[in-house]
């Protein structure tokens, strides 16, 4: 059995140990004519190394169909990957299966992107958040509709009787987002993947759902996985930003540092799209990367991003990836052969 | 309150829904009465048939459909030796004993049957009895002069002797003013006795006697061929009738419901496996194959339903259920299930299946007269349960004796009326209830 203990990880923790270590990483998924016969595979996940330490919070950061979620629900061990290796707290994801995956999903909260849909409509709010501590054999009602009650408090939804009793569709999207953030912190997790939290939330609640992850992270002191494709959010919410692009990781650096000294030409453009609250902006031409995300079962040769790519070099961008640590600064990490 | 309970609730805006409710409640009052006045044991046994019988008349139409009618037909009238004064001489060695039995008789029709039950208990040498018929003006018609047993039955009806003097058949000629041989008899009425005398030879020895003059009409719902009262086996068709289709319809629904979920859940080749088996089970002809059972096997009405339940499983619902499941199958909320630990069992149990049960509701109401009526087919194709009395048996029983080409359309109507508003209420409250559980007829 190697269930690691809370306190296992906070010794980790403080020995500097990452939380999350993600190397080589492929989630491939199968096509298949007749059910059988495989043709091809979608190359969804396609070598991605990082880490991820104990109270640090990570953006990955890339249009869709990038690959950003399935790395999460590779994450999750809802996909198994096809090659690579994720250790968490110093233990080996792979082939784990039974009571010791069990034990790791406790230790893993998910935050999805649609509120409603990631909360059963069938079930009052009591019962859904009860689910994942019956479960974890949590017995006793008493000390479950405590922890419960605990948890809509710690997420504002207050008073706690006044949520229990109701159903998903009786809430705000806000208070649905809430309650599955209560739900992914119900088991006192070490580590929080954040799949697109807010967007599909109403912009005046975006900012409340953003700083109540931060608080709770910080309260918890969570590793927290922050999934988006919108940069606008990164800035104030997150440590360090990777970019994603065609199941790869681009970039990765911390995020006043990416976002002002951008390395990759991906992370320019993107960076470039982002609207700027000043009056000029209305009438600047802006630099945004042509051609369309590029096909996940046959990616373009070399890097994948060459036949958008303003800079790149014929004769060298097609025909090699480049590595994906080029480092100009040390905990800046680029994948691109500008930076050679 | 639970989006059970508020369905439910709405189900009061529905009159057809309340009327079907009714008669849903009407069944099961009478089933819950059934099985309360004559328990299981007791019903079986009384529809074997036999001597607990004997006073009743043999294929009577029930009272009120002849009063309805104008008819006057006679009821079965019974006079015991009980009821009257019984004088008794003594002689030298031999006792008299001498009982007149009344019959009173207002009806417009002549009776079925004459029966005399004698009883009578002795050492050694048997009592002599002779029996006379007095009509209302006074006339006395000598009929039978026999030693009687222990326990023997006097047959009036069937005394050629008598037919040949009367001119007509006993039940007739007793009955009647008319001269011998007329076209036409007429009934005339009054109060007719029947004069019992016995000569006993013994001290101690007794005499019991119980005339029975049958009716042509008998109770609420007439009796059969075999002069069983009718109104015990259409009672007792009503639970058989409502088990057998509610355990019917639950068994299948819920059984098919959860191999779909699994199926869905599953995918891969678990899925292809059940498709497949339903796809052969679809074609496979159900009433054939029960037809076998029953003739090869047994025709146990809980065989038959087990039988139902096995092929009703892997059914066309199947496939309906998994088109419904599948979009399901990918909910957000089922990938946050697996992310915080749910195992297959839990997700397909409680996350997969409670969420389209609401809709199979109503298919689950309007289903269960469908298994009532086909309890009913196989009855009536000779496969019912052999001791249970159920309605498809009376009909059995009625085609099997020409009921209706003999006219007895009420051994017909009576079950055949019952099938039909059990399919009625049932239906009623099921069409209801999709208006309220299926979302695209809501707001229709």
């Amino acid at each position: 059995m190697t269930t690691p203990q809370p306190s296992a990880s906070a010794s980790r923790a403080a020995r500097g140990e990452p939380v999350l270590c993600v190397e080589g990483l492929q989630t491939h998924f199968d096509l298949r004519q007749w059910g059988f016969v495989r043709v091809g595979s979608v190359r969804a996940v396609d070598g991605v190394d990082f880490t991820l330490d104990a109270g640090e919070t990570v953006a990955v950061v890339g249009e869709s169909g990038c690959g950003k979620s399935s790395l999460a629900r590779t994450l999750l061990a809802l996909h198994r990957p096809t090659d690579g290796a994720i250790r968490f707290d110093g233990t080996p994801l792979n082939g784990l299966s039974g009571s010791a995956l069990k034990a790791y999903r406790g230790r893993v909260g998910y935050v999805q992107q649609d509120p409603y849909g990631a909360l059963p409509p069938f079930m009052d709010i009591q019962r859904i958040l009860a689910e994942p501590l019956i479960i974890h054999g949590v017995r006793g009602r008493a000390e479950r509709a405590r922890r419960i009650d605990a948890a809509l408090e710690e997420v504002g939804l207050t008073p706690a009787a006044d949520t229990r009793g109701k159903f998903p569709h009786q809430l705000s999207g806000g208070q649905q987002q809430r309650v599955v953030i209560a739900r992914a912190l119900l088991l006192r997790p070490a580590m929080i993947i954040a799949d697109e939290p807010v967007s599909m939330l109403d912009a005046s609640v975006r900012v409340e759902i953003l700083e109540l992850l931060r608080r709770v992270q910080r309260e918890h002191h969570l590793a927290l996985l922050y999934i988006t494709h919108d940069l606008s959010t990164v800035r104030h919410y997150v440590d360090r930003a990777m970019v994603m692009y065609g199941g790869r990781i681009v970039e990765q650096a911390p995020v006043a540092e990416l976002l002002a000294r951008p390395g990759h030409p991906y992370t320019e453009a993107l960076l470039s799209a982002l609207g700027d609250p000043d009056a000029d902006n209305a009438h600047r031409q802006r630099e945004v990367p042509g051609g369309e995300p590029p096909s996940l079962i046959q990616p373009p040769s070399g890097c994948r991003f060459h036949p958008r790519c303003r800079h790149a070099m014929p004769g060298k961008c097609e025909l090699e990836p480049p590595p994906p640590d080029f480092r100009p600064r040390p905990d800046h990490r680029i994948a691109c052969w500008l930076h050679e | 309150m639970t989006p059970w309970l508020q369905g439910l609730a709405r189900l009061r805006q529905y009159p057809s829904a309340l009327a079907g409710l009714g008669i849903i409640a009407l069944l099961v009052a009478m089933a819950v009465y059934a099985v309360t006045a004559i328990p299981y044991s007791e019903a079986r046994e009384l529809w074997r048939g036999g001597e607990a019988w004997q006073d009743l008349p043999t294929n009577a139409s029930p009272v009120w459909t002849d009063r309805l009618l104008g008819g006057n037909a006679p009821r079965t009238i019974r006079v015991a030796t009980d009821d009257v004064v019984m004088e008794q001489e003594r002689y030298e060695g031999v006792r008299l004993q001498r009982a007149v039995l009344p019959v009173d008789f207002p009806y417009g029709g002549f009776p079925q049957e004459i029966n005399l039950f004698v009883e009578s208990q002795f050492d050694e040498r048997q009592p002599f009895v002779r029996l006379t018929w007095r009509t209302p003006d006074g006339e006395s018609i000598p009929l039978d002069a026999r030693r009687v047993g222990e326990s023997e039955r006097i047959s009036i009806s069937q005394d050629r002797q008598l037919e040949s003097r009367l001119g007509f058949t006993p039940q007739v000629g007793l009955f009647t003013d008319a001269e011998p041989g007329a076209d036409d008899p007429q009934v005339r009425q009054g109060t007719y006795e029947l004069v019992i005398e016995a000569i006993q030879f013994e001290e101690t020895a007794t005499l019991d006697a119980n005339l029975v003059v049958y009716g042509q009409v008998h109770g609420l719902f007439g009796t059969d061929h075999k002069r069983r009262d009718l109104t015990v086996a259409l009672l007792w068709g009503t639970p058989v009738a409502l088990a057998f289709g509610l355990l019917a319809a639950v068994g299948t629904t819920l059984t098919t419901l959860i191999i779909a979920a699994t199926g869905v859940w599953f995918g891969g080749w678990v899925d292809a496996v059940i498709q497949r088996l339903t796809e052969i089970n679809i074609i496979l002809p159900l009433l054939p194959i029960l037809v076998m059972v029953g003739t090869l096997y047994s025709t146990s009405i809980w065989l038959m339903l087990g039988v139902v339940v096995v092929l009703g499983i892997f059914s066309a619902g199947i496939k309906m259920y998994r088109s419904m499941l599948l979009p399901i199958r990918e909910a957000p909320y089922i990938e946050a299930a697996r992310a915080y630990g749910a195992g297959n069992a839990r997700i397909i149990l409680r996350y997969l299946v409670p969420r389209i049960l609401p809709v199979l509701i109503p298919t689950f109401v309007t289903l269960i007269p469908t298994y009532v009526f086909l309890e009913a087919s196989l009855a009536v194709l000779g496969l019912g349960d052999p001791v249970l009395p159920t309605w498809g048996k009376i009909l059995n029983d009625a085609q099997a004796q020409s009921a209706l080409y003999h006219g007895f359309y009420y051994w017909v109507l009576a079950p055949a009326a019952l099938l039909m508003l059990t399919g009625l209420g049932f239906a009623m409250l099921g069409f209801a209830l999709d208006r309220i559980f299926n979302p695209r007829l809501r707001n229709v």
